[in-house]
């Protein structure tokens, strides 16, 4: 089965959601798509059907007004759909889609690609072991489940996150063992000047820490998570004061959320043919787009976070100018909003994605017997050998060893195997892209890739004569 | 004790509690849920075992992207943290 649209939008988040809001405001035929059970995106996750009744928060707030705004637009939304592959045909993108175990086909004239973000959480000795989740991944649990990880968690990572699921957890009736932040208290004082512009959001980062502090939770700045104790289980964590290299305390645990920033969801754009750049300011590697989501292809946009971590705020304002954008370049008289909130607001995202800039003394966590890559189980030291014999780049690793060809697709190991492959060769990690993206975009099962003919349609030609 | 963020978990309610299985065991969650929260809760933390060196596995990224959650359903493999608990589901190890 095909749809026919004149846009195409690729993820439903803050960006994607205010991207279709737009384009549909100006009368095109608009297709929202999301892999989720609801709009809203990681950020704005809506709650499941399994919550009744539940106490208003910020983030709900804003999901819910996304959602019924999307509700009350004439954008079409598809959501629990997982794009799988996108092509570019006679003027046209053709994107395959799994939905329901069936396969749908849908085109656009324009798509637009707000694909967001995913964790990067820095390889650490039994970081693998059941119970260890991302930081991201603890907030997805509590935004749509309202549960928690376990009964006794330590939260540990990079920037804002860290506070707010610790905070979470302690809204939700869970116990926090410790906040462990390789963040110092002088990497918050130079942030402090960038969020004076949100004042809101500082205070509410202000509230979580005193809360923190008056419930004597421990509180470790410049440390680390080092090691995750258990087998079958997580039964605690070593932690490692970044400063001097010297074991920290240790804690007992059944839980740890982990998580050392956000990474732009880079595949398809890549895979479509837009250059890409490596900014750390930005969470890494980032296509090339202007602020309005144009690219350098015909008929392709970007916004949000998949274009560079600017947060949710930002994501949104970049939505609206993308589907202004888009609507003008189709030939509606859609004014163009002004740039100034969103620059304001990237300010204000940056000034948090560049408390998660990888720093040697966090990398050097990942020891020669750690697992790099989840999906083979592959260790450091399997990396760093296939890159002793010549494996210079990410595609040379992937091709000699099957890093990123797992069932993840190179998603939680691409990161970190190629700062081994800079810090290996000498290279600068700006020289080391990502390894190049190919259909599927997510896993799908092979019944779906095959289509729908049956077995007796498949043309049998003539046997030769003897 | 003055918090600041105060304990809400007394005012969340929740849909009824169903059964589902899991390997064989019965497991309670709440209808609708995630199946990830609901065996988190449950203690089911160990969901697989990794191809190549038979570790232990479970819920990691928690939206859809690394697979370590991998159940089978119905001879499908899906993944628990994009799947709901309804009653009475069998949920196996992959």
């Amino acid at each position: 089965m095909t749809e026919h649209y004149d846009i195409a939008v690729i993820g439903a988040g803050p960006a994607g959601g205010n991207a279709a809001l737009e384009a549909a405001r100006s009368g095109l035929r608009v297709v929202l798509l999301d892999e989720q059970l609801a709009p809203g995106g990681q950020v704005w996750r809506a709650k499941s059907a399994s919550i009744v009744a539940a106490p208003a928060t910020p983030e709900g707030r804003a999901g819910d007004a996304l959602r019924s705004a999307l509700g009350a637009s004439e954008a079409t939304l598809r959501a629990s759909t997982r794009v799988w592959d996108i092509r570019r045909q006679t003027g046209a993108w053709t994107l395959q889609i799994l939905r329901d175990n069936t396969s749908l086909e849908i085109t656009a004239r324009t798509l637009i690609l707000a694909t967001g973000a995913r964790e990067y959480v820095q390889p650490v000795p039994g970081w693998t072991t059941p119970g260890v989740i991302g930081l991201a991944g603890a907030t997805a649990l509590f935004k749509q489940s309202l549960s928690l990880p376990g009964n006794r968690t330590v939260v540990s990572g990079t920037g804002p996150l860290v506070f707010y699921v610790a905070s979470e957890i302690r809204r939700l009736g869970g116990t926090v063992a410790a906040v462990v932040t390789p963040n110092s208290r002088a990497d918050w004082a130079r942030a402090v000047p960038s969020m004076l512009d949100q004042p809101k959001l500082l205070a509410q980062g202000a509230v979580w820490l005193a809360d923190l502090m008056l419930a004597r939770v421990p509180i470790l700045w410049g440390h680390a998570v080092s090691d995750v104790l258990g087998a079958d289980h997580i039964t605690g964590v070593k932690t490692r004061n970044l400063r001097n290299s010297l074991a920290g305390p240790e804690f007992a645990a059944d839980s740890l959320c982990l998580g050392h920033g956000l990474v732009p969801n880079i595949e398809a754009a890549q895979m479509l043919g837009v250059p890409i750049r490596h900014d750390a300011s930005l969470g890494g590697w980032v296509p090339e787009a202007e602020p309005d989501g144009a690219t350098n292809i015909e008929g392709l946009y970007l916004c949000g976070d998949g274009c560079g971590i600017r947060g949710a705020v930002a994501a949104g304002l970049q939505g609206t100018l993308t589907g202004a954008r888009v609507a003008r370049d189709l030939g509606k008289s859609t004014p163009a909003p002004s740039l100034r909130q969103w620059q304001r607001a990237a300010r204000f995202g940056q000034a948090m994605t560049a408390l998660s800039r990888p720093r040697p003394e966090v990398q050097a966590l990942t020891t020669q017997d750690t697992i790099v890559c989840r999906c083979e189980s592959l260790r450091r030291d399997d990396i760093t050998a296939e890159i002793t014999t010549g494996a210079a780049s990410a595609n040379a690793v992937k091709s000699g060893l099957r890093a990123g060809m797992g069932p993840c697709g190179g998603k939680y190991c691409q990161t970190a195997i190629a700062g081994l492959i800079a810090a290996q060769t000498g290279k600068a990690i700006a020289d080391v892209p990502p390894p190049t993206p190919r259909p599927p975009l997510r896993p799908l099962p092979i019944g779906q890739a095959v289509g729908d003919f049956d077995y007796d349609d498949l043309p049998i030609p003539k046997p030769a004569p003897l | 004790m003055i918090r600041l963020v105060p304990n809400q978990a007394g005012q969340i309610r929740r849909s009824e509690r169903v059964t589902f299985t899991f390997d064989g065991m019965p497991v309670e969650g709440h209808s609708g849920e995630s199946l990830v929260s609901a065996l988190l809760r449950a203690g089911h933390l160990s969901l697989r075992h990794a191809p190549n060196d038979n570790a232990p596995r479970g819920a990691f990224c928690c939206m859809g992207l690394c697979q370590e959650c991998a159940v089978v359903i119905h001879g499908q493999i899906v993944e628990a943290c994009r799947t709901d608990v309804t009653a009475g589901l069998v949920v196996d190890r992959a």
